[in-house]
């Protein structure tokens, strides 16, 4: 059992958990994540490690209210318990000095992006933070980014903080006015996509950190697998960081959507019956 | 032995294979010739001595004979439901060679079951501690096996698990309807009372590496961990929605209990139509899982002939008579997808036989023709290959193959203190060599413990 010991709101749906973890915390890296189960009748399911706490022996996790059981794990208070939470799993973000990196967070993708900031920063790289989200409520951690980045620039659709429009607007424009050696996005699918056809426009390496569907999470499923460069790659053991322009991004796309009809239905079922007030369903 | 009717048992998840009864067993048991040099013993990974337990059998003293079998096999409910006994013990039964061989395994479960209906209780075993730990990575029937042997020498272990629950492939990869996970909890819990901790959640190489069990606080390791890595055909259309790797699917539902969703959260496909491909037991199982889950029509497509199967004898039987239709000499070469992404048939080359090649079965080639199979559903279940997790993260260690673990006959890898058995060593093979594994590893390591002082 791994005990809540803080949850705040970031943003409107979106919950932040620090969980007693001790050996997880120990080996924690930037681009690692966990796989939970919030109890005996839950689903296994990846989250990033959003970052650490070694001497606490803690780890932070952050996800969005959109299914079944995030609404559950939303729900769940300081000092209870989840089920089963295993880690730190996937490969590390390889971290050198590249000279001056963009991060491109969109949404809940964000998170990710914060344990890679601080390892590229320990590592004296120039950073450039572009965070995007439909309003100015939605976005994540935008005052954590700009303590740690050289510049954190802040987009929405409608304007209501930073400029309106899409992280690619604003990464189009550090592109055209400042050297990039490296870009690392992390977001939607459709907004990976469009990075990634931007910089490879300008041949810049990019690093996206996808999010396929997982089961175990340790290559013995393969569930979570992607196409990168024409070849079947394992996201669990193998990523979840590929070359963004060697991604496969329809073919993901099609596979996270796969059970949509199954989330609705379990979303429904646990909204209508009793919103996890009454015991069975949690 | 006698099954459920394949009408009934094709739509539920409850065990196929009935046992026998208490007569039945002992009519069974008196066909045993006794043999003064039996060759099932030969037969058998762990050298039960087989014809001692089926003595006790025909003498009425079925807790004798189940005695027999617990001193080399900690797992004999387990083992009675697995293994391919017409490859081992039964294959070299001298009376197969006229008649029908003792049913061996049938009588193997019947004792073990014995013991459950009897409620009766486990004998105390008396247990020495000398306090030195040993860990044992992946509880599976390597580890488990490993674990049980070492706790009854004395040692301290502890099992470190991936996955929530113990089990390895008993747990997540064998059927409900083949393997009731009430059996293996019970043969789990049995080596628990020997002392055996078992700490789940934990990944070896990841959450700690072995280094650091060994220098923390561990004298020595047992490494079995499988082969936990799907392989797959590597042609067009294995990522398409609707296509499954065995293990995936499986897991979902043994693992996670998805034929259960919406009450357990896990969902899994349910589909009309479904090809299977492969043609060993975990094909059978795939496509036997299918079907429960309300396939209308399921395939086993395998590029061989029926006789070349590497299944059990007993699974392809099941599959037949639960109405699973065999696709054989079929290789497929493309999976088509619709314009969503979705499967909507398998494209097959068919197969002819040629020369016998190294595995000793005749070799398939393309005889030029193809056809195509409509399907809403392909499940890949072609074998499993080592697992990179883990063996990657010790450094030094001597690897062979596709990245399996080296070892001499009883396990000893070519770092001190570091041992391995079961599918992670050899390739993946069977629940009882993996076993046997555990328990060489297990005499192993206390020699190795002993050879420290």
């Amino acid at each position: 059992m791994f005990k809540i010991l803080h949850r705040e709101t970031v943003a409107p749906q979106v919950i932040s958990m620090t969980i007693e973890a001790p050996y997880i915390a120990r080996h924690a890296k930037a681009g690692n994540f966990v796989v939970i189960r919030i109890n005996e009748k839950g689903e296994r399911f990846p989250l990033t490690i959003a970052d650490s706490d070694k001497e606490q022996g803690t780890i932070t996790l952050l996800f969005q209210k959109i299914g079944k059981t995030t609404e559950v794990l939303g729900k769940m208070k300081t000092g209870s318990s989840i089920r089963d939470v295993v880690g730190p799993l996937g490969h590390e973000t390889p971290i050198q000095e590249y000279g001056h990196c963009v991060l491109v967070g969109g949404g809940i993708g964000s998170a990710t992006l914060f344990p890679i900031l601080t390892a590229l920063k320990e590592k004296k790289n120039k950073a450039t933070t572009i965070l995007g989200a439909r309003t100015r409520d939605f976005l994540v951690w935008p005052d954590k980014f700009s303590k740690h980045a050289d510049e954190t620039l802040l987009t929405t659709d409608d304007g209501s903080s930073g400029r309106k429009g899409l992280v690619t607007d604003v990464l189009k424009e550090v592109i055209e006015t400042e050297t990039v050696h490296v870009v690392i996005a992390v977001g939607p699918v459709r907004m990976m996509q469009a990075v990634s056809a931007l910089t490879k426009n300008y041949s810049i390496k990019t690093l996206v950190s996808l999010n396929p569907l997982m089961v175990e999470g340790t290559g013995m499923c393969g569930a979570c697998r992607v196409t990168v460069g024409g070849v079947t790659r394992f996201a669990c053991v193998e990523g979840p960081e590929f070359d963004a322009h060697e991604v496969d991004f329809q073919e993901l796309a099609n596979r996270l959507g796969f059970y949509r009809d199954e989330e609705m239905e379990s979303l429904q079922k646990y909204k209508t019956t009793c919103k996890g007030k009454c015991k069975k369903t949690n | 032995m006698r099954a459920r009717d394949p009408q009934k048992r094709r739509r539920d998840f409850k065990e196929v294979a009935l046992g026998l009864t208490q007569a039945q067993a002992m009519k069974e048991a008196k066909r045993c010739l006794q043999c003064k040099k039996p060759k099932c013993v030969a037969g058998c990974p762990v050298e039960i001595d087989i014809p001692k337990f089926i003595a006790a059998i025909k003498a009425g003293d079925f807790k004798g004979g189940l005695g027999v079998i617990r001193n080399y096999n900690m797992l004999p409910a387990i083992c009675g439901r697995v293994c391919p006994q017409e490859n081992q013990c039964q294959g070299n039964c001298i009376l197969s060679k006229k008649s029908k061989p003792v049913a061996i395994g049938a009588l193997e479960r019947f004792v073990a079951d014995y013991e459950i209906k009897s409620k009766a209780k486990d004998e105390p075993v008396t247990i020495k501690p000398n306090g030195i730990k040993i860990a044992v990575i992946g509880s599976g029937p390597a580890g488990l096996t490993a674990a049980a042997d070492l706790a009854k020498l004395g040692y301290e272990v502890t099992i470190f698990e991936a996955l929530h629950e113990p089990g390895g492939v008993l747990t997540y990869g064998i059927p409900e309807f083949r393997l009731p996970k009430a059996i293996i909890h019970r043969e789990i819990e049995r080596i628990k009372k020997l002392g055996v901790k078992i700490v789940v959640n934990w990944v070896v190489g990841r959450t700690e590496t072995i280094e650091e069990l060994i220098a923390e606080e561990f004298r020595a390791v047992f490494v079995g961990v499988g082969a936990g890595s799907p392989k797959y055909m590597k042609i067009p259309g294995e990522n398409l929605n609707n296509v499954y790797f065995a293990s995936e699917f499986l897991t979902r539902v043994n693992l996670m209990k998805a034929h259960q969703f919406p009450a357990y959260d896990t969902p899994v496909k349910r589909a009309k139509r479904v090809a299977v491909v492969g043609g060993g037991n975990v094909a059978m199982d795939a496509a036997r899982t299918a079907m429960r889950l309300g396939a209308e029509k399921v395939y086993i497509v395998y590029r061989r002939t029926e006789e070349e199967m590497p299944c059990r004898l007993e699974e392809v039987e099941h599959a037949k008579e639960e109405g699973i239709e065999l696709v054989l000499l079929a290789n497929p070469k493309e999976i088509i997808g619709d314009e969503r992404g979705y499967v909507k048939a398998i494209k097959c080359d068919k197969m002819i036989l040629c020369e016998t090649d190294e595995s000793g079965r005749r070799k398939p080639s393309c005889s030029g023709e193809e056809f195509i199979l409509d399907v809403d559903q392909v499940i890949m279940a072609i074998g499993q290959t080592s697992n990179p997790i883990l063996v990657k993260t010790i450094s030094g260690l001597d690897l062979w193959g596709a990245g399996y673990i080296k070892t001499d006959y009883d396990g000893k890898t070519n770092i001190p203190g570091i041992f391995a058995g079961g599918d992670i060593s050899t390739g993946a093979a069977t629940v009882i060599s993996a076993m046997g594994a555990g328990k060489r590893a297990a005499r192993a390591i206390d020699g190795y413990i002993k050879s420290l002082r």
